[in-house]
């Protein structure tokens, strides 16, 4: 019952980040095709974006085995 | 099956459900000292971590000790390294970034050749998975981005950028500057300290568990060998993906370092 707790805390906490990640991603590539030359400059702002969206599924591991 | 014994032989018994995943990751230790009433201890993660270093020393040794004109392959691949991170420096801090090159340079590669040593065949453990790797490493990023405020801005300034950002109303200072304090003096490096180490974790999980399945189910005979089949398919998969992790990895935690370095050094005006 308690692994089947950890496994729910995980696999929920990764809902919003992975909806988030998919925007996130699929923009930064319409730009990119949009706009080659201004790849790199986009390729390091989406980087920075999924770092801060990605910390909260991050957070969701963590506490999946903390719990 | 020598991978599979390599990933095995150490991370405990598997002869029934793997039910305490820290057997994976701690290990006990080989030989121990006291100095100064500390215990000094050393166990497989810090051989392998001492390993590792000693690799990477080896490698950019030999290619830097006698550079020619016309670089040889090994030369080159470590010239593109280094231009790489040059760039990365240049294009995110500016001007001011040739200074953080060597320390940038230095997360990328420990933490490369540290996240490699979970695909090395007889080692097959990446020491960031341990968390005292990544909060070191995380708290050296934090202690040069707080120092590079510090140093470029002065003490004052700095903090009341961080605390008060400009071009907001001031009754929103009641809601924002708690959230901007704890974002970027706590969440960053606990941020960049989580992922480095989450990534490690749930990789090394997968990648065990992928080989034990093969050694596991193989042999078994009415059904089970067709896990087993799909495991070893899936094995090649698994590897590739965790190299693109590897990676990924290093470089996100330079970036990111990079990141915090220029919102120190360039203020948000």
């Amino acid at each position: 019952m308690e692994n089947l707790g950890n496994g729910l805390v995980f696999g929920l906490a990764t809902l919003g980040p992975g909806i988030g990640l998919g925007i996130l991603i699929g923009k930064a590539i319409e730009s990119m095709a949009r706009q080659p030359e201004a790849a790199g400059m986009i390729r390091t702002t989406m980087f920075i974006g999924i770092a801060v969206v990605e910390a909260l599924a991050l957070l969701g591991f963590v506490l999946a085995f903390a719990i | 099956m020598g991978l599979t014994l390599a990933a095995a032989e150490w991370g405990g018994e598997f002869d029934g459900a793997l039910d305490d995943i820290n057997a994976l990751f701690s290990f006990p230790a080989l030989f121990w000292q006291d100095v100064a009433g500390g215990l000094f201890a050393v166990n497989r993660t810090i051989l392998i971590a001492w390993f590792m270093t000693l690799v990477a020393m080896t490698i950019l040794v030999l290619a830097t000790r006698n550079p020619q004109v016309v670089p040889g392959k090994l030369q080159s691949v470590v010239e593109m390294l280094l231009e790489f991170i040059r760039g990365l420096a240049s294009d995110i801090i500016g001007p001011k970034g040739q200074r953080y090159v060597p320390l940038l340079t230095t997360f990328f590669v420990f933490i490369l050749f540290m996240n490699l040593a979970k695909l090395t065949p007889f080692l097959m453990l990446p020491p960031t998975s341990r968390i005292a790797f990544p909060l070191f490493l995380a708290g050296i990023a934090w202690l040069v981005y707080v120092g590079a405020g510090i140093k470029e801005q002065g003490f004052g300034h700095y903090f009341k950028e961080l605390a008060f950002p400009p071009g907001v109303p001031k009754a929103l200072y009641v809601l924002l500057t708690p959230i901007e304090l704890l974002s970027n003096l706590i969440l960053r490096p606990l941020t960049l300290m989580l992922r480095l180490f989450a990534n490690m974790v749930a990789g090394h999980i997968l990648v065990v568990i992928t080989l034990v399945a093969i050694h596991v189910f193989l042999p078994s005979m009415p059904f089970g060998w067709m896990v087993g089949v799909f495991a070893l398919v899936a094995a090649p998969l698994v590897f590739g993906f965790e190299l693109l992790i590897i990676g990924l990895q290093a470089y996100i935690f330079t970036m990111l370092a990079a990141v915090y370095i220029a919102s120190s050094v360039e203020p948000a005006h």
